[in-house]
């Protein structure tokens, strides 16, 4: 295990006694000693502070915005141009069948692009980012900048605490904020389905701040496992899990990422990896979605378990690709994909678990309402 | 009281062995979350994969520490799973096993034997 990277927040961790496993490279805490079930609860009802300084960030700059703009949508199928100063975007980086090679974030910070990626597609990310876009546009890794997420219906009040600005900013908007007397890029955002805060922080000041928000009485640590249950309830995608190159936006359910400048007949249509069977996609409707399912009883249904459209006999219809227990919903809840003419909501499925048949839900997403600051 | 490789905690009372899972055992397996128990009657052979455990981490079982019949399971464990976690080696027994021999408890560890193991 040595040779697993260290965030800026390890020695953190390890003293409030994390428990540390390897995710994506990185020697991570997958719970405190609260568990993940307080620390989801938390979450939900105060504030938690998450460790995500392993996902890759990078600049993108070039002669003007525009240029800037123009060139990143040769690679994504969002509406990048349009993009305002100060804003935050979901994107997607396709592959030449429409097949998602990665989910991210981009915003729009003026004379530039900030973009977030996955810690395990980083690497793959930042060389096609280069690959496309150099020299035309340069490409640097931000390599000396943690970033950490503030996320819950305390964050706003913790945050302002340290730069009131906070209070004006909105669900996706970014600024730089002074926290603490460094200068941070902070964005309005996260994958609880909760309000909070995404903060990128130079490393050496990381531990300060995140001890700082940690003095707050409503603001607990939070792992790996509770971001996992969290980002579940919400419905959100886990890149490699409920999404990869083998989805395409329709059917995975982010047909909503593709802006209309960027779909047929729109002012920029097409012109980004597999334009034309994303595009199809999205017009013809897609032979299979992803949708919520809620198992019945107590036992969660986790990523492999195949869905059968009757509880005896027939192939599989299906296969769940997140799955566990949700904290705050009480019970298991579950993410898969299933065919166009069962993903209505209440479709009754079954899911094999250690060779019984037992009866699952198509419910819609989230299973928890999300309570983004608009 | 004497403890299994997987860890599981085994305490002679009269005929029947009382089974749960350590405290050690709880821990690593954090929040647990679903506790499927076998039927009280139930002919189980030594290494059967009886009892399925899930925290909110991930799935993992219990396996008959012996052969012998199920005489009575812990149903408090099916609507609060979370006992596990705060009461391992008491109230969170998982069931009561009439073993067809008692023999094979002589090959399981002692108290100190076990907290060898797990250090």
């Amino acid at each position: 295990m040595t040779d697993l990277l260290r965030t800026p927040l390890h020695a953190l961790h390890v003293e409030l006694g994390g428990k540390m496993v390897g995710f994506a490279g990185y020697d991570m805490p997958v719970q405190f000693p609260a568990g993940i079930m307080v620390e989801h609860a938390h979450t939900r009802e105060k504030a938690g502070l998450f460790d995500v300084s392993h996902m890759g960030q990078a600049l993108l700059t070039g002669a003007s915005m525009a240029d800037i703009a123009a060139a990143f949508e040769t690679l994504v199928p969002m509406d990048v141009a349009g993009l305002a100063e100060g804003r935050q975007r979901y994107g997607l980086f396709l592959n030449p069948e429409g097949g998602i090679l990665d989910d991210l974030m981009f915003a729009n910070r003026g004379d530039h692009l900030y973009v977030v990626v996955n810690a395990a597609c980083k690497t793959a990310d930042i060389a096609r980012m280069k690959a496309a876009l150099e020299p035309g546009v340069v490409v640097t890794t931000v390599t000396d900048r943690a970033l950490l997420a503030l996320q819950g219906p305390q964050a706003e009040h913790v945050l302002s605490g340290l730069n009131a600005a906070v209070l004006d900013m909105g669900f996706m908007d970014v600024a730089t904020l002074s926290l603490d007397g460094v200068d941070c890029w902070v964005s309005r955002s996260g994958y609880t389905g909760e309000d909070g805060f995404e903060i990128s922080v130079p490393e050496r000041h990381a531990e300060p701040l995140a001890r700082l928000l940690l003095n707050h009485e409503d603001v607990m640590p939070i792992g790996l496992g509770a971001r996992d249950s969290l980002r579940l309830e919400a419905g959100l995608c886990l890149y490699g899990h409920d999404i990869d190159e083998t989805t395409l936006p329709a059917e995975a359910g982010l047909g909503w990422a593709i802006q209309k400048a960027r779909r047929a007949g729109g002012a920029r249509a097409g012109g980004f990896p597999g334009a034309r069977e994303v595009l199809a996609q999205l017009a013809d409707g897609p032979a299979r979605r992803r949708v919520g399912l809620r198992p019945e009883g107590r036992a969660p249904m986790r990523e492999g378990v195949e869905l059968f459209a009757e509880p005896e006999g027939g192939a599989p219809v299906g296969t769940i690709t997140s799955g566990g227990f949700g904290p705050t919903v009480g019970g298991p809840v579950a993410m898969g994909y299933v065919p166009a003419g069962l993903s209505g909501e209440g479709t009754r499925l079954y899911g094999e678990l250690r060779g019984k048949r037992l009866p699952v839900t198509v419910t819609a997403l989230p299973f928890v309402a999300a309570r983004f600051k608009r | 009281m004497k403890y299994t490789e997987e860890h599981e905690w085994l305490l002679e009372d009269g005929d029947l062995v009382v089974v749960g899972i350590t405290e050690h055992a709880a821990e690593q397996l954090g929040d647990v979350v679903f506790v499927e128990l076998p039927e009280v009657g139930a002919e189980v052979t030594k290494d059967d994969e009886i009892v399925v455990i899930e925290s909110v981490k991930a799935a993992s079982d219990i396996l008959a520490p012996l052969d012998g019949e199920i005489v009575e399971v812990n149903e408090a464990l099916a609507d609060n799973p979370g006992l596990v976690n705060e009461d391992a080696e008491g109230e969170a027994w998982f069931f009561k096993i009439k073993p067809s021999d008692l023999g094979p408890m002589d090959d399981y560890m002692d108290e100190s034997a076990y907290k060898k193991f797990i250090a």
